[in-house]
């Protein structure tokens, strides 16, 4: 079982890289979704980047925007389906 | 009673004159939007009136405007444009989130007689590039988050001459080409020379997807102003008192049309919400702002119905008036889910990036028809035409190609150096839309599909040649094929096929990488959500892909005729 403090580092990592734009400040409780940083759209990606990153499946219904919302949501998420 | 009164009476008795005299417009005279919306309105003795309350991502962050605050600033940003040799007939682009200055630039640009090109801020440096560079932009407005994606296609446009900043603080030195402009920190301009723009002179360049070829420009001019008003009046039934929520991005149709023009030049107070989507922060924004009409998409009513029904409990949303939704068709169990748990229905409006105003819809005050897109507009010609002949279609029921006949003030004018597509829009003198529907006995259409290969996500379209041709450039994708895919909340997302090139391996990994690719390319929405490995396409004798086969598989419909198929 990854250290959850270790996974949400690795998570808020990949958010920084590969969503986030010059002069944005994340950190783990900064809203993705609400926030307007990560739209639905992207929201997949982030959803797959977790499923084959920690080799789970989480469900279409538990992959909302609420429980995308900020880094340590998300990091309890996977948690679940580890 | 709604602002429109009898349907009835009104196809009867219609003319555009009405919304021209209320406007106290007269053919010949100037007409310019971003006067229409500011200067006039402080002229009707509503200068003081609230035009705009923005809200950022923390709600505690917020700023209000009075019509006279929008006049007057709207002068300063022009002036400013001015100053720096930008005139008449020159193309800005608007590229940023829902910031105040995003509506008061978009003003700023129409009052100089430039034309507004306005761009969904989360588009990637590739579809930014595709649409600066056809417009021929002279100018960009944008912030520091998004100025870095120009800063990469810069060296390819050379004749985008100005980027400028507006919220650049000085804490880093500016790059190449970019000013700042902090509209507060300006000289406020109390007389401005706005420009005469005439019924035909140039407003707005939108840009839309089509199956094939790049984005098309569509060209607007001030004249549809005519349209804007008269639908906002009588299908949004905005009333003097209202507090008015158009929820979609000026980087798209609906956001200029109804999201500025519509409601500024009848006076109305507008909420702006500039964060991502939540059910709890949209209910709470309604509440705390009081809002009486909200016009909205069904992507986000079926996400608020997938949110649940004990989210929308806790929030009192009794100030909703009216309700409408547009961008893709609403069903009908979001019009009952509506109806039961806000108390209102949403009313559902059809209408395109290139009619530029409402153009069906189910009206305030008439019966919804669940799952219908209502009747036309008083005052347009409308049919269903027979795909083969394009001659109207008189049966009840049978299905066909929404037409109109092309008069109505908003309508676009052509697309941008691309006139030979505007022309194939025409049939027999009717405008073909590209969309399929059924009338009913009563006259309400019902939305059966697109006529063509163009996705439709979310209320948005995106060109599925324009993503396959991104594909490419990865350099795993050796062949790509991409359709619509079904999806409960969007109606349609992008699937993608591909087949890859010899020494790459299909894996997890990999498909998330040619998503991110694409994403960061052209935009999260042309984004595949899932990207499927063949080892061959399906594809004619002659080597065209087969998109129809592939289309036909993720519906589950037949797939008709595959005689030409190679590699069956």
């Amino acid at each position: 079982m990854p250290d959850i403090n270790e996974m949400k580092k690795s998570i808020l990592q990949y958010v920084i890289k590969e969503y986030a734009e010059e002069d944005d400040d994340v950190t783990f409780d900064t809203p993705l979704i609400s926030g307007g940083l990560v739209d639905s759209f992207s929201m997949v990606s982030l959803k797959r980047f977790l499923e084959v990153k920690y080799k789970i499946s989480i469900p279409d219904e538990r992959a909302t925007p609420e429980a995308f919302d900020n880094v340590t949501k998300i990091a309890n998420l996977v948690l679940e389906y580890l | 009673m709604s602002n429109i009164g009898s349907y009835d009476d009104r196809l009867k008795n219609f003319s555009w004159s009405i919304a021209e005299k209320e406007l106290g417009y007269k053919p010949g005279d100037t007409i310019n939007i971003g006067w229409y919306c500011t200067d006039r309105i402080c002229q009707l003795g509503k200068a003081n009136k609230t035009a705009l309350i923005w809200e950022g991502r923390d709600e505690d962050n917020m700023r209000k405007y009075s019509f006279n605050d929008l006049r007057i600033l709207s002068n300063t940003f022009g002036a400013f444009l001015r100053s720096l040799g930008i005139h008449d007939g020159d193309r800005v682009c608007l590229f940023m989130d829902k910031v105040p200055e995003l509506y008061i630039g978009f003003l700023g640009i129409l009052k100089i007689g430039a034309v507004a090109q306005p761009l969904f801020s989360a588009f990637g440096d590739e579809s930014l590039y595709v649409r600066l560079e056809n417009a021929g932009t002279k100018a960009i407005i944008t912030t520091r988050k998004h100025a870095s994606k120009v800063q990469k296609i810069l060296d390819k446009l050379p004749k985008l001459e100005h980027i400028i900043v507006i919220d650049d603080e000085g804490k880093k030195a500016l790059k190449e080409k970019e000013i700042a402009f902090l509209l507060d920190k300006a000289t406020p301009v109390e007389h401005f020379d706005v420009f005469p723009a005439k019924a035909e002179s140039h407003s707005l360049l939108h840009y839309t997807s089509g199956t094939t070829g790049q984005p098309k420009g569509v060209k607007h001019v001030h004249y549809s102003l005519i349209s804007q008003y008269l639908t906002a009046k009588w299908v949004l039934d905005l009333l003097d008192d209202d507090i008015y929520w158009c929820t979609a991005d000026p980087g798209w149709v609906t956001g200029t049309s109804y999201g500025i023009i519509g409601p500024w030049s009848l006076g109305i107070t507008q909420c702006v919400k500039d964060s991502g989507f939540s059910a709890e922060t949209w209910y709470r924004f309604i509440e705390k702002h009081k809002i009486s009409m909200w016009y909205s998409a069904p992507t986000a009513i079926r996400s608020l119905m997938k949110a649940g029904n004990e989210v929308v409990r806790q929030f009192d949303l009794s100030s909703l008036r009216h309700l409408a939704s547009v961008g893709e068709p609403l069903n009908a169990e979001a019009v009952i889910w509506s109806d039961k748990m806000i108390g209102k229905p949403f009313h559902d409006t059809y209408w395109q990036t290139e009619t530029g105003s409402i153009m069906i819809t189910n009206f305030p005050g008439m019966k919804i028809r669940p799952g219908s897109m209502g009747k036309a507009f008083p005052g347009l010609t409308s049919a269903i035409l027979d795909a083969d002949t394009f001659e109207p279609i008189t049966e009840v029921n049978k299905p066909g190609l929404i037409a109109f006949r092309f008069d109505w003030p908003a309508r676009l004018r052509t697309y941008w150096n691309n006139q030979e597509t505007f022309d194939k829009k025409f049939k027999n003198g009717w405008y073909i839309t590209g969309d399929r529907s059924t009338i009913d006995k009563d006259g309400y259409f019902w939305f059966i599909g697109r006529d063509d290969d163009v996705i439709n996500t979310g209320g948005h379209l995106v060109s599925p040649f324009e993503v396959e041709s991104a594909l490419l450039e990865h350099e795993a994708v050796a062949e790509s094929a991409v359709v619509a895919k079904p999806d409960e909340v969007n109606m349609e997302v992008v699937k993608a096929f591909v087949t890859l090139k010899p020494g790459f391996v299909a894996s997890d990994e990999l498909e998330l990488e040619i998503m991110n690719f694409i994403r960061k390319k052209l935009s999260p929405l042309a984004m595949p959500q899932e990207i499927e490995y063949m080892d061959l396409l399906p594809k004619t004798r002659s080597g065209k892909i087969m998109r129809r086969v592939l289309h036909a598989k993720e519906w589950g419909e037949e797939i008709g005729d595959i005689s030409t198929l190679e590699n069956d």
